[in-house]
């Protein structure tokens, strides 16, 4: 695999131009979200998960299941680039008869494994692919991005206890731990504590990075192939709405909209 | 004559169809030995999976071996089945109509004992209303093994409302099963009454008493989505009176199609169902059935009203 690590930041850069693109003027979308998960899904999608061009279907495919189905955005950004979707798809999202729908429709959008966006179910469809998986001996690995808010809902550890029950080391749960969720900073919601240690308490190989290094990224994407016998967990601490400027950090662009002068500042801040 | 449960229907029907298809799996969630999952477990453990008690995983879970080319069985009480698991049924299996297959057991009061709280007296209200989702309630075990039959080869989201006591065996091996179309029991010319589940039986008895005095035709409803109103109003064609009678609440289930399918018509219907409250705890299933007044005598009165009113 290509560890050009230029490579995938610019990707990375990429996604974000075309999520700030899909987000638009005058109109809600999920900035915030789909930002900080930015560097995740560029290493995923460029370098670590194996796909068949041309065969979305492909059995031992690996997957990517986001389950926190509310950043698509930043889904069907790469998808964009990989030329899964036309990228003239982006000016429709949202929109009356769009395959970019709010949340992800896999029967809509090519290349959607399964539609998310009630918080909390991710994962555990996720279990449920490596489990089958697993039955058919296929090398496939499914990865699963969660955001730290949806780790409220507690199918997120019902799903945590199983997967290590089943001992499913082809599944690694990315979270992506920005700090903060829809309404406000998540210690002031609900503090979810530490996250790698309720994990590894589960009985998960569990470890933090730094979501927005790629080096870091790809490390660790690299390493969860060599977890044995325990699914993994990669912690990856990130910031909302990051390389935007002043979305970073801040609730208010969760689902915020943007005005003429702020999509141009986050267009030319993403140069 | 009494015979197998429809659970029992259930769980050998799924050993019998896991031979054949190595795709078959089946999740249960600490019941398996109530949803007769358990069959399965011992005679495929790798094919099946215990998910403990937490319904809401087990319908993910499920979601993803179908997105994995499985065709997973998910078993529970119904109360859980369709209740504790509702958004993950709608949200992940009905939008994108994964090939879920959730088996909704010891439905209705069948679980006399355990009360309220294990008493579903409203799944098929939940299920009929959720988009892309099939409906089903057999009669008995002959009709439960040719409906997970039916399930196994059929692509979908379908949900099958299994009793939990040995009802009476009401088809034989040759009595079809056709997807979407109700079967006539007993033919009659003054009145029908549309059932499923354990008040077919009630019915058929309902007709047997009043034999002479008013004709009367049973209907055993056993797919209830979809269910094509033509059906029920060509079954319903010439008669003076309905009744429709469910182990079910009143609102939702087989009263609430028969009503809108008959809508307009002018015909009098009238119900022999759980009124708008819960269960409770019982002795026996008889007891429970008596106290609910779901019962072959209320039919009778159930019949005679509905004629009395047409003349």
């Amino acid at each position: 695999m290509d560890k050009d690590l230029s490579r995938l930041e610019s990707i990375a850069k990429q996604i974000r131009r075309n999520i700030v693109r899909m987000v638009g003027v005058g109109k809600t979308g999920h900035l915030g979200g789909s930002c900080s998960a930015a560097d995740l899904v560029a290493a995923l999608y460029f370098y670590k998960m194996r796909r068949r061009e041309g065969d979305l279907k492909w059995p031992d495919r690996d997957r990517l299941i986001f389950s926190k189905g509310h950043a698509a955005l930043c889904q069907y950004a790469a998808l964009g680039e990989l030329n899964v979707i036309d990228k003239a798809e982006f000016d429709r999202v949202k929109t009356l008869g769009s395959i970019l729908q709010g949340h992800p429709d896999m029967n809509k959008c090519p290349g959607i494994e399964a539609n998310t966006g009630s918080l909390g179910q991710g994962l555990s469809i996720s279990m449920g692919i490596a489990l089958g998986k697993r039955l058919d001996k296929s090398p496939a690995r499914i990865y699963c991005i969660l955001g730290d808010g949806e780790l409220n809902e507690g199918q997120c550890w019902e799903a945590a206890m199983a997967a290590a029950n089943f001992k499913l080391d082809n599944l690694v749960a990315i979270v992506d731990r920005n700090y903060v969720q829809a309404t406000d900073a998540t210690e002031r919601i609900m503090d979810p504590g530490d996250v790698e240690a309720k994990f590894r308490a589960f009985g998960w190989e569990a470890w933090t990075i730094d979501g927005h290094n790629m080096r870091e990224i790809v490390d660790a994407l690299d390493k969860a192939d060599t977890v044995k016998g325990k699914p993994a967990a990669i912690v990856a601490n990130t910031v909302k709405g990051k390389g935007v400027a002043f979305a970073e950090g801040k609730a208010a662009f969760h689902n915020g909209a943007l005005t003429q002068e702020q999509y141009d500042e986050a267009m030319a801040g993403l140069e | 004559m009494n015979v197998r449960d429809q659970r029992t229907a259930y769980g050998e029907t799924l050993v019998e169809l896991g031979r054949k298809n190595p795709n078959i799996v089946v999740l249960d969630a600490d019941l398996g030995k109530s949803t007769m999952g358990c069959l399965f477990k011992q005679a495929f453990p790798e094919r099946h999976f215990e998910m403990g008690i937490a319904e809401q995983n087990m319908m993910s879970a499920a979601a993803g071996l179908a997105l994995a080319g499985k065709i997973p069985f998910a078993g529970s009480f119904a109360v859980f089945a369709s209740g504790r698991a509702y958004d993950q049924l709608r949200q992940t299996i009905c939008i994108a109509g994964l090939n879920v297959k959730v088996c909704g057991s010891s439905s209705g009061l069948s679980d006399f004992g355990d009360g309220s709280t294990h008493q579903a007296v409203e799944d098929i209200a939940i299920m009929r209303a959720i988009p892309n989702m099939t409906v089903f309630a057999p009669v008995d075990d002959l009709e439960t093994e040719k409906i997970v039959r039916y399930m196994a080869e059929n692509e979908g989201p379908m949900y099958l409302r299994v009793n939990r006591n040995a009802l009476p065996r009401l088809t034989d091996e040759d009595t079809p099963f056709i997807f979407g179309k109700p079967y006539v029991m007993r033919e009659g010319k003054d009145a029908v009454v549309f059932a499923h589940g354990v008040m077919v039986k009630k019915a058929l008895d309902a007709a047997e008493a009043l034999t002479g005095r008013i004709d009367v035709k049973v209907v055993n409803v056993s797919t209830l989505k979809p269910l094509p109103e033509s059906e029920i109003a060509a079954a319903a064609d010439g008669v003076r009176g309905i009744v429709v009678a469910e182990e079910h609440s009143v609102i939702g289930g087989l009263c609430s199609i028969v009503a809108q399918a008959m809508r307009g018509r002018g015909t009098p219907i009238e119900f022999v169902a759980v009124q708008d409250e819960f269960g409770t705890s019982a002795q026996n299933y008889n007891e429970l059935l008596e106290k609910y007044n779901l019962t072959s005598e209320a039919v009778i009165k159930a019949v005679e009203t509905a004629v009395g009113k047409a003349e």
